[in-house]
């Protein structure tokens, strides 16, 4: 029995490490500034993690195999109260390497969320609403109109105040257009409950809360189309409520810019059949 | 703060077993001869049936425990309303509005101030064995606990008077909850308090019934002490914070 | 406070007549325990089987399964499981388990049988309390399960006629879709916000709060027997780790639930008498502008919410350690390693467990700052459960083992505590919580640690207190069946989870695909490792009818137990199998040394019984080392 299962912890150890050795299965390729750090720093702690889950599993197998009680042996087990040289010793390690993994996390975060977006980001407004997402584009003047959820109906998604002169040229779209290579600044709100906004190669997450405009920045290093999902439980459709992120060479970038609000709607409707989408 | 009076609650009767555990575990040496003579925490003189079953340290125990409870309620409101008092939502203007004060609630404050003196010169009458004292002294803080209820119900029914309501502003959400949940915890204090009347009407003497009653009142004492400073302190937090 | 009335003038102990005081409305903390055991273990068929669906689900979106259809006509028309059912699952799922299973089997359960008689106490401080609390959590358990048939109905007062037209097969058969978490403004807003977010969301909280009432009676009365009860010589650190465990956890559900239940108030509130604690103003829910509410802060619900959620994931598993603790050295044959230790790893933990709680908050719109504070305490938690795992190991260290079923469990435990617990380092990192926050990644982190090894420590904990309780053994070779298949099952259910959290699968997502055709290309990789996680998930469920199997089986023809059949040390081995109804019969039990005296050398048994006097024992050597708990050597 206590061979049994050593070998059994043994094969379950070396399972799970071929699982996530195996290459098969892994984040997709990264599309962002910030992505190839986090992918290192989860690199070190998988690391980290990898050969604690294996150091403690190995010993529990080999202390089963080996300290079997075997009939008819009748000699009694070490009497021992513990150690308090060793308890030190591994209460200190864990604390050390578990504390600096910590730290050294902070580091893309830090860079992510404790300084603003740089001077002359590329602004969006992201507006979630049950089961669907809308980008706010501010147009040629790059001044987003006034918003006012009295305003919000069917036909004007976001509440949209047609009084307002510089809400003439914005346009609200189902996708986010990107420029490639320049940081990016989007404010997140929702109209009803909390959505959040995930696209896996940007490596990027961030809740959207109804009452909050939060503001958020990276910068895009990729072309290509991409998929967009919410990630906070938000409703019965939930699971549907996608949406598609583009990112664009500069030049195209500016030139989609630069079209009147009717005209962009059908050139962002053919980015989507251009560009296919990378997953 | 909690456990700390709970340590010193229980100090009663530890004292030579806590000194013993100590000694033991700070290396090999020859324990107390079989524990004799130590009594259990609190376990009272072993063997004797009728000490093993009541202990009075277990109510004073348990009612600190409890509070302790009590405490993390109104701690969690407490933060609730710090943090709605500082919360704006985007593009709407700041909607804390407080509340001014309603007079009567002076009242209810100078009821519940006193009715912790009642009780206590109840508890002086029980300790020296003035039953009498100690039975019309509990009237009286009843009486003071039931003046506070109506006035506070009063201030309620004021305010629904003026059209101020439940959902009227942040603020007197967070009053008529604090108030409602302080009620309700006095109303549980009040039914102690009417145990403790009841008991004096026992015809059954003796040193248990006696020890008994001590501590219970003790342990309700502690309850109504603490109410009433919560009350002072609710009232505090939601006219005086700033 | 007529607990005293029964239990201090009663003078004698002689058990209650009536079958309904006896075993129904019983004061005796045995039988509440095995209430408590037995509500569980219904909690818990409810939740795998709801489990088993949602994987159905998953793996074959759009079948039809007739026999859902008949059950619940609104929640899975003719058969096919709609969004919102498979939602109303989650919701269930996480309840029952967190709060019906987790909470009360490990605590409730195990903790009010033995607790009591570990210490050498004839019950519980407070015995009508202690009933109270049962009979208490037994009501939030009906009303829970009353919260999936009230969907359509906007008010309570509705909800009978809802019963009613389910038993006539109409009506709706949806409940609450908020997941346990119930984040604001989707549980706050009503009825408008999605199916089962009317009356039935309203059920959850009342089920929620009245949960709360009797947890925290419960703490009381763990607390207060602990400090004032213990019986002569049981000093704080001769009492056995399950002792500690059970005591630690009352102090986490006393400090914790009564946050829960503040946050419960005001969200009810939010819903029935339109304050705007949690709910914004201007929002805009399926086209209608909401006006009667103002500024309220959706945030602040989670951080009440994981005040005490964080707190409850140790309420949860350190039960589960303490029973490992005390089965590991029974059956290594060998005192604990590092006994003191491992109470103050169980308190650091407990300590700390009420400063994370913002690491479930990190993307939530929380500053960023204390992001950083919260990250860093996070992964101190590490320190005490590393430790608590040396230990582990320590005390099997020249060990001499017995595989009984419940060593399997118990080193099951350990297995399962190490592997689910060590991704805690992922997921407490802010930056790693960007690709990792709400991915299958974070299911399988927690299922495994608080979930499933929580589990493994009370299969442990039955198979070696059944004896104890019912005076019979379980069977042995059905037992290890059940342990070599839930082993390997769970771990093949949640392993390959990370992965799929590691591709990208968002979890609470009711379906990956539509009409054969996939929703999100980048989860498509995922699908095998979907369909076999099912496979695996419905043999493990299978399995636990074994389990079901040896308990009721064995009540009636297990091998007849003695006082000690495992040859262990503490207090409950030296009463009569199945205790008297005051546990010592009148007897008031004396101790002499630490619980875990195993492999004494020079002593004529390889146990030594705390209750054995120093004369019975051959004089020994001791001081072997500094770190041994009371009692060692002499």
């Amino acid at each position: 029995m206590g061979r049994a299962l050593g070998v059994l912890i043994w094969l379950i150890t070396l399972g799970s490490v071929l699982l996530f050795a195996s290459g098969k299965w892994w984040f997709p390729a990264t599309i962002s500034e910030h992505g190839p750090e986090i992918d290192r720093q989860f690199m070190r702690t998988i690391i980290v993690v990898g050969i604690s889950f294996v150091a403690a599993q190995v010993a529990l197998g080999w202390a089963v195999w080996k300290y079997r009680a075997t009939p008819g042996d009748t000699t009694r087990a070490v009497y021992s109260h513990g150690n308090n040289r060793l308890e030190i010793i591994w209460t200190v390690v864990t604390a050390v390497v578990f504390i600096s993994l910590a730290v050294i996390g902070q580091r893309v975060w830090a860079q992510l969320h404790f300084v603003g977006a740089p001077a002359g980001s590329y602004q969006v407004e992201v507006v979630a609403q049950q089961f669907q997402w809308n980008f706010h584009y501010a147009g040629v003047d790059g001044q987003f109109g006034r918003t006012d959820p009295s305003l919000i109906g069917s036909s004007n998604l976001i509440g949209l105040d047609p009084a307002d002169p510089k809400s003439r040229d914005d346009a609200v779209l189902a996708t986010l257009v990107l420029p490639v290579n320049r940081p990016v600044e989007l404010t997140l709100r929702s109209i009803d409950v909390t959505h959040s906004f995930w696209v896996p190669p940007l490596r990027f997450k961030q809740d959207l809360v109804p009452g909050m405009a939060i503001h958020v920045h990276f910068t895009p290093t990729k072309t290509g189309q991409y998929e967009l999902a919410c990630a906070e439980l938000c409703g019965q459709f939930h699971y549907r409520m996608r949406g598609y992120v583009i990112i664009l060479p500069q030049d195209e970038h500016n030139a989609l810019m630069a079209l009147p609000p009717d005209q962009f709607q059908t050139r962002v409707g053919q980015l989507r059949q251009q560009y296919p989408i990378v997953y | 703060m909690e456990e700390q009076a709970v340590m010193a609650a229980m100090v009663t009767g530890t004292k030579d077993i806590t000194k013993k555990g100590k000694r033991i575990a700070g290396g090999p040496k020859k324990p107390a001869p079989n524990g004799h003579g130590s009594r259990g925490n609190g376990g009272g003189p072993g063997g004797d049936d009728l000490a093993r079953r009541f202990e009075p340290d277990r109510y004073r125990i348990g009612m600190w425990v409890a509070l302790a409870g009590i405490t993390m309620l109104f701690t969690a409101l407490t933060s609730a309303y710090i943090v709605r008092a500082g919360w704006a939502n985007d593009r709407l203007p700041r909607d804390w509005r407080p509340l001014v004060i309603p007079n009567l609630l002076w009242l209810s404050t100078a009821l519940i101030v006193v009715s912790s003196v009642t009780f206590e010169i109840a508890r002086k009458g029980l300790k020296r064995g003035a039953e009498s004292v100690y039975s019309r002294w509990l009237l009286v803080t009843v009486f003071l606990g039931l003046g506070f209820l109506t006035s506070q119900f009063v201030v309620w029914r004021q305010l629904v008077h003026q059209g101020v309501y439940m959902s009227s502003n942040p603020h007197v959400s967070f009053f008529y909850v604090l108030t409602a949940a302080h009620g309700v915890h006095l109303l549980g204090g009040i039914f102690g308090l009417d145990y403790l009347l009841l008991r004096t009407w026992r015809k059954r003497q003796g040193e248990f019934e006696e020890k008994k009653r001590q501590a219970l009142a003790d342990s309700v004492s502690l309850y109504w002490h603490f109410m009433d400073g919560l009350w002072v302190y609710l009232f505090l937090l939601l006219f005086f914070w700033r | 406070m007529s607990a005293h009335e029964i239990s201090g003038e009663a003078h004698r102990h002689e058990p209650p007549k009536s079958f309904i005081r006896k075993y129904i409305f019983s004061l005796d903390h045995k039988v509440i325990g095995i209430q408590y055991m037995l509500l569980a273990m219904t909690s818990v068929l409810f939740g795998v089987v709801m489990s088993v669906l949602m994987r159905m689900n998953l793996s074959w979106p759009g079948t039809k399964w007739p026999i859902l259809g008949t059950l619940f006509p609104t929640g899975a028309p003719e058969g096919v499981m709609s969004p919102e059912f498979y939602l109303s699952l989650v919701t269930m799922h996480g309840t029952m388990m967190v709060f019906f299973v987790l909470t009360t089997a490990p605590q409730g359960g195990f903790g009010n049988y033995f607790l009591p008689i570990q210490i050498g106490a004839d019950d519980m401080a407070f015995p009508f309390l202690n009933m109270m609390s049962f009979w208490v959590t037994f009501v939030g358990f009906l009303v829970l399960v009353l919260a999936i048939f009230v969907e359509g109905n906007q008010t309570i007062g509705a909800w009978f006629s809802g019963l009613g037209d389910w038993m006539q097969g109409g009506s709706g058969t949806v409940g609450p879709i908020g997941g346990w978490t119930a984040y604001p403004p989707l549980s706050a807003l009503g009825k408008i916000a999605g199916p089962g977010q009317g009356a039935g969301m309203s059920l959850w909280i009342i089920s929620i709060a009245i949960f709360c009432v009797g947890s925290l009676l419960g703490a009381l009365n763990f607390i207060t027997t602990l400090l004032n009860m213990r019986t002569r010589g049981m000093s704080l650190m001769r009492m056995p780790l399950t002792c500690w465990a059970w005591f630690t956890t009352a102090v986490l559900a006393l400090l914790a639930f009564p946050v829960l239940l503040a946050g419960g108030i005001l969200l009810f509130l939010d819903r029935t008498a339109g304050t705007s604690f949690f709910i914004p103003g201007g929002e805009v829910v399926t086209d209608t502008l909401i006006t009667s509410h103002q500024g309220g802060s959706p945030i602040l619900w989670q951080h009440l919410f994981w005040f005490f959620g964080h707190p409850e994931v140790y309420i949860a598993i350190l039960p589960g350690m303490g029973a490992t603790s005390h089965i590991l050295s029974t059956f290594a044959r060998k005192p604990i390693f590092g006994y003191r230790a491992m109470v103050f790893a169980m308190f650091g933990i407990g300590l700390l467990g009420f400063f994370v709680w913002g690491h479930h908050m990190f993307i939530s719109g929380m500053s960023p700052y204390s992001a950083m504070a919260f990250s860093i305490l996070t992964l101190s938690i590490g320190v005490p459960s590393a430790i608590k795992t040396f230990n582990w190991i320590g005390t099997l260290w020249g060990a001499k083992i017995r595989f009984t079923v419940p060593m399997l469990f118990a080193l099951g435990f350990v297995s399962l505590f190490v592997s689910g617990g060590i991704t805690g380092l992922v997921l407490g990192q802010t930056s790693l919580d960007l690709p990792m926050h709400d991915t299958y990644f974070v299911l399988a982190h927690f299922h495994l640690v608080m979930g499933v090894a929580a589990i493994f420590g009370m299969f442990a904990a039955m198979s070696f207190w059944y004896p104890k309780m019912f005076g019979r053994m379980m069977n042995e070779t059905i037992g290890k069946i059940h342990f070599w298949i839930t082993f390997i099952g769970v771990y093949s259910i949640f392993m390959p989870m990370h992965i799929m959290g590691i591709i990208g699968m968002p979890r609470r997502y009711a379906q990956f695909a539509e009409n054969g055709q996939s929703i999100y290309h980048f989860i498509d990789p995922a699908d095998p490792l979907v369909k076999f996680v099912t496979a695996a998930a419905i043999v493990t469920a299978l399995a636990q009818v074994l389990f079901y199997f040896n308990f009721f089986w064995s009540l009636f023809k297990g091998k007849k137990a003695g006082d000690n059949p495992w040859e262990a040390t503490t207090l409950e081995w030296t009463t009569a199998t199945p205790p008297p109804h005051d546990n010592f019969a009148g007897v008031v039990p004396t101790v002499y040394r630490g619980p875990y005296e195993f492999a004494v050398p020079g002593a004529p048994n390889d146990f030594i019984l705390q209750t054995e006097r120093d004369a019975e024992v051959a004089e020994v050597d001791g001081g072997t080392s500094g770190n041994g708990s009371d009692g060692h050597g002499h």
